[in-house]
């Protein structure tokens, strides 16, 4: 197959590097392209049918509120997992069919983009969106608070996210995108065998969406120490606000190295600098040992907030305080900081020797102890308690069971040894996929069945909601052990076509698991649908549908505007069970005007002339850039005049509002 | 604990008078400038004059001097002190100094040891410009 023999070589003053060939040459991404222009078309069409760009536009995309832009937040990582889905089914296809001799329907350039996409929307636009937005949606409702402390920032932040995104899916259909796997490892990575926009896009990419993931850091980190209700210190902060709290402050210090890496491998592929090739001093290796500063606190980031959805599950389902509130606390902190300790293990081959691989394969062993300590808590907090399955908990039981081998596949891993024989083979990409579906993504599902009905006002249905757990945890098992198995037969990551016959069983039995993964995620699209249409009979009124402890089940589901009409007075952990228990009368009279922020189109405009910024260095459409880097600069210029940034509530909507709920609560007969 | 909650907390007005960080008067600032510009001045003395022959030593006693002048910066220009915001500033400090020291040091040690599974070369690398 004749891959590289497209020349793109083509430059132009007006259009850079975009030319006719940047267009769909395959047939499967020209098929794509034209299914997904149809339904843009139709999307289009039916919103403006509908006439809902106005509503959209008002109520969602210039929205400063919290639990609006944490809703959005989900939704991109909704469809991103979509996305990154299609991703792996086509590589489960092509790896269970390119078998004695057949070369399976991808070529290696539509391949190596496949994988490569796969992981770094599945990171940085599936799971780094769903946290930050639980972390949006949830924590200022748990502190008590009325939004974050920066709520401009926020929206900005999250349209900077999804300028990323949009980047990665142009590259879909415009250009190509990188075929260096998810972390862009030079020499690969450089100008001279990566020659054309792949890697540009993901520099791209990755840059702008970065620059939303540190803001919203900094915002969550300041709404958490600055805002929480009187009478909540640390240690009396929910658990889930704890680990968000870790979580922002590995993001504020990971992130930046993130993107000064990035920055040197543009300074390599734009200006001809030597960072990282093999000459004039170059080090290829010192990107490797950078990225992964980054890389290690990263899977952190991931997995901390999820840890505290755990904990609430399994507090509130368990109807009693969590096992073990400060051990679990300063087990969330010493995980933070050990997770700048252990990046070597991720390269323990590159030949650092044996002392400094023996001191990075102890501190990786070191970082079980406290990640098990939390796992004995939370049994214990199941110890003789009366649960209740509800679906957030069976995720948590699903979680420790499948979390826990995941981890001991990854203490194995830390073995330097062991790990000689299985660096970069499936049993890798086994172990990873254990953690990061088994830990990530089924604490997502937790914490969207979960909070659904605090944001919505509804409960999900229960009899898709199982369809789906029992498809996607079986599923999981199918697809991944079989990678196990392969791993320790040697069989190394990223291949396209085999050459050993014997081993193409495994792979037909992993793509089979993934049939029943894709039969989960389906299952839980027809749970949303079935729920939606049904919301009148799944109605929570009280707004405490599982008999909650922490502050967001004390306000109304979805909450009002303003959270709370007034700031919450917190006395113990558990703060909203200690008010039921005392018996705390809500407030019914003395109602003030509320000060709130105002939206903006701010946010959306910046991430627009990001996303062009983008779009124009990646094709070397200079002039492009020059007028997009100048619209940044001018219009966040332009908005510190825009003085019109907050309003107040008047006292008869707040008196209303609290009316309305007065009378749901007495229908409710709660 | 017990019946004296009470939930409602008649909403204090919006401005808070919070005087966490002082902003500084302005003999802080001059003197903050003042030995800012020293710090900055005599580096750059020390490379152009060529005061210490060894390039080695120049090079240390210039990080020193930048050492201090990060110092400076957070005491005179960031207001940075023990109690300011209730600590978590010296608590934000403490942790960036972590951090960097492991990302630095250890940043360090890996390169260092990079050699130490590698072929014997035929050729010495060092002689390559």
């Amino acid at each position: 197959m004749a891959i590289e023999a497209v020349d793109h070589s083509h430059w132009s003053p007006l259009l850079g590097r975009l030319w006719l060939d940047a267009l769909p040459q395959e047939p499967i991404v020209l098929a794509t392209f034209v299914v997904v222009a149809l339904g843009g078309v139709a999307l289009v069409a039916a919103l403006t049918y509908f006439k809902l760009w106005g509503y959209l536009w008002k109520e969602w995309f210039t929205s400063v509120d919290h639990k609006k832009i944490g809703v959005m937040y989900m939704v991109l990582g909704l469809i991103m997992l979509l996305r990154g889905f299609a991703d792996a089914v086509m590589m489960r296809i092509q790896q269970s069919i390119a078998f004695n001799g057949n070369e399976g329907y991808l070529n290696a350039h539509h391949y190596d983009q496949i994988f490569t996409a796969h992981g770094v929307i599945m990171i940085f636009f599936v799971a780094m969106p769903f946290v930050t937005g639980l972390m949006n949606y949830i924590v200022p409702l748990q502190i008590g608070a009325r939004d974050v402390s920066f709520p401009f920032l926020n929206n900005f932040s999250f349209w900077m996210t999804t300028a990323g995104a949009v980047l990665v899916m142009m590259s879909l259909f415009i250009g190509e995108f990188a075929q260096t796997g998810w972390l862009a490892y030079p020499p690969l990575s450089n100008l001279a065998y990566s020659p054309w926009v792949g890697v540009d896009y993901y520099i791209w990419a990755l840059q702008i969406a970065g620059v939303g993931t540190l803001l919203s850091g900094v915002n969550l980190i300041a709404t958490i120490v600055k805002m929480r209700a009187p009478g909540m210190t640390m240690m009396r902060m929910p658990i889930f606000t704890w680990t968000s709290l870790c979580t922002n402050i590995l993001i504020v210090a990971a992130f930046p190295v993130l993107t000064a890496v990035m920055s040197m491998l543009s300074l390599d592929r734009y200006l001809g600098f030597n960072f990282f090739s093999n000459d004039f001093g170059g080090s290829p290796m010192m990107y490797v040992n950078l990225i992964w500063i980054w890389g290690h606190p990263e899977v952190y980031i991931l997995i901390l907030p999820l840890f505290g959805v755990f904990s609430e599950v399994t507090a509130t389902f368990c109807g009693k305080r969590l096992f073990g509130y400060s051990s679990m606390v300063y087990a969330t902190l010493v995980i933070t900081i050990l997770s700048y300790l252990v990046w070597l293990h991720h390269f323990f081959t590159m030949g650092s020797g044996a002392s400094v691989n023996s001191f990075f394969g102890i501190t990786t062993m070191v970082i079980s102890i406290p990640t098990g300590a939390k796992l004995f808590n939370w049994l214990f907090t199941m110890y003789r308690a009366r649960i209740r399955y509800e679906l957030p908990m069976m995720w948590t039981v699903a979680f420790m069971l499948t979390f826990t081998i995941g981890g001991m596949t990854g203490v194995m891993l830390a073995i330097p040894p062991a790990d000689f024989v299985l660096h970069n083979s499936l049993f890798l990409i086994a172990h990873f996929h254990n953690v990061i579906i088994g830990g990530v993504l089924f604490g997502i599902f937790a914490a969207i069945n979960f909070w659904w009905p605090k944001a919505f006002g509804f409960k999900l249905n229960q009899f898709w909601g199982k369809v789906s757990f029992w498809l996607w945890v079986p599923g999981f098992w199918v697809a991944f052990t079989p990678l196990y198995i392969l791993g320790f037969m040697g069989v190394t990551r990223r291949m396209r076509v085999f050459d050993d016959p014997s081993i193409q069983i495994w792979f037909v039995i992993a793509a089979f698991g993934v049939v029943m993964i894709a039969g989960g995620i389906g299952a839980m699209l027809v749970q949303f649908a079935v729920s939606i249409w049904k919301r009148e009979e799944l109605k929570d009124e009280t707004g405490d549908p599982w008999n909650g402890r922490t502050l967001e089940w004390a306000t109304s589901s979805p909450p009002p505007e303003y959270n709370f009409a007034f700031t919450p007075i917190v006395h113990d952990i558990d703060a909203w069970e200690d008010m039921k228990r005392c018996g705390v009368e809500r407030p019914t009279t003395g109602f003030r005007p509320i000060h709130m922020p105002k939206g903006t189109g701010t946010g959306i405009i910046l991430a627009g002339l990001s996303t062009a910024l983008g779009f124009a260095m990646i094709w070397y459409i200079w002039w492009l850039a020059a007028v997009s880097f100048v619209g940044i600069l001018g219009y966040s210029i332009f908005h510190t005049f825009n003085y019109k940034r907050d309003y107040h509530i008047p006292v008869e909507t707040v008196e209303a509002t609290e009316a309305a709920r007065t009378r749901q609560l007495a229908a409710a007969g709660a | 604990m017990g019946t004296e909650h009470a939930h409602s907390n008649p909403n204090a007005p919006d401005h808070h008078d919070e005087h966490g960080g002082s902003h500084g008067s302005m003999r802080e600032y001059v003197v903050g400038f003042l030995l800012s510009v020293v710090l900055t001045a005599i580096p750059f003395w020390l490379v152009m004059t060529g005061a210490i022959p060894d390039k080695q030593t120049t090079a240390l006693v210039i990080m020193a001097f930048a050492l201090v002048q990060i110092v400076v910066h957070m005491i005179y220009f960031l207001h940075m002190n023990t109690k300011s915001e209730n600590g978590w500033t010296v608590m934000a400090l403490i942790f960036t100094i972590v951090v960097l020291v492991i990302t630095l040091s250890g940043s360090l040690w890996v390169m260092y040891h990079l050699n130490h599974n590698m072929m014997p070369m035929s050729h010495d690398m060092s002689q390559v410009p």
